[in-house]
């Protein structure tokens, strides 16, 4: 997991897996971190995501509805196949924004 | 031997109720199923749902004790892949899960585990055992994906 800045988006890389134990511990300490240094515009890219399970999208559930709580906006970038199929599955596709082009993504924040 | 029973394969393992075990278990539902023949899209959706599953028996089932296993068996044939997840805890009730699509649990963290293995399988039941434990069962046939 990478923490870009890019002007005032922190755009954070994740690769690997987010599963219980694994990389939603991870997520989720990365995530209270950035809440807590009050950035408000996060851009989560999961383009080197390989596996997601419950407890992942927990975490990204999670992160989303903690950087809302403080007046900030979490947004997706490059969602695999099948972890846009599990978020469609979830109806969570919809609460989330997503992207697929990264500049874009970083001026929809303007 | 029947046609039907060809390539018939059983897999009877015990696992300790750790995060570690249930990479394990899942690495070896995952082989078992990519030798039976599944698709790279089942072979997801079954390792993903035996996940969710083998999660279950060690964090609600046995707790993590190192006194309990997780007891996994694997059947498959040409057809299909049948897969019994076995904790030794004191059972957990599944039947009033809160569904998570509804508009007010769409944000929850947790509550997703049993709803994305009946999304991935094409049957699951579960019934507990006698004196102690919570018995799981999934199925999956090949190359029903686009019924699913």
């Amino acid at each position: 997991m990478n923490n870009r800045q890019v002007g005032d988006v922190t755009v954070v890389d994740v690769s690997g897996r987010i599963t219980l134990g694994e990389g939603s511990s991870e997520l989720r300490d990365a995530m209270r971190d950035l809440v807590a240094k009050g950035n408000k515009k996060i851009l989560l890219n999961l383009g080197d995501v390989t596996y997601i399970d419950s407890s992942g999208i927990g975490e990204l559930v999670s992160g989303f509805t903690s950087v809302s709580n403080q007046g900030g906006q979490l947004k997706l970038l490059n969602l695999t196949k099948r972890v846009k199929d599990l978020l469609q599955i979830t109806k969570l596709y919809t609460v989330f924004e997503v992207h697929d082009d990264e500049a874009a993504a970083i001026r929809s924040f303007a | 031997m029947g046609t039907e029973r060809e390539g018939a394969v059983k897999i009877d393992r015990a696992f300790d109720s750790t995060l570690e075990s249930v990479d394990e278990a899942e690495a070896l539902i995952l082989e078992t199923a990519a030798t039976a023949g599944f698709d790279e899209d089942e072979q997801h959706h079954i390792s993903m749902a035996a996940r969710e599953c083998l999660v279950n028996a060690v964090v609600h089932g046995n707790r993590y004790s190192a006194h309990k296993k997780v007891h996994v068996a694997i059947e498959t044939t040409s057809e299909r892949i049948k897969i019994v997840i076995t904790d030794e805890g004191e059972g957990f009730d599944l039947s009033d899960l809160p569904d998570p699509l509804a508009e007010e649990n769409l944000l929850r963290h947790s509550g997703r585990g049993i709803f994305l293995i009946r999304a991935f399988m094409d049957e699951l039941s579960m019934r507990k055992i006698s004196p102690h434990g919570t018995e799981v069962t999934l199925v999956k046939e090949r190359g029903r994906n686009e019924d699913k």
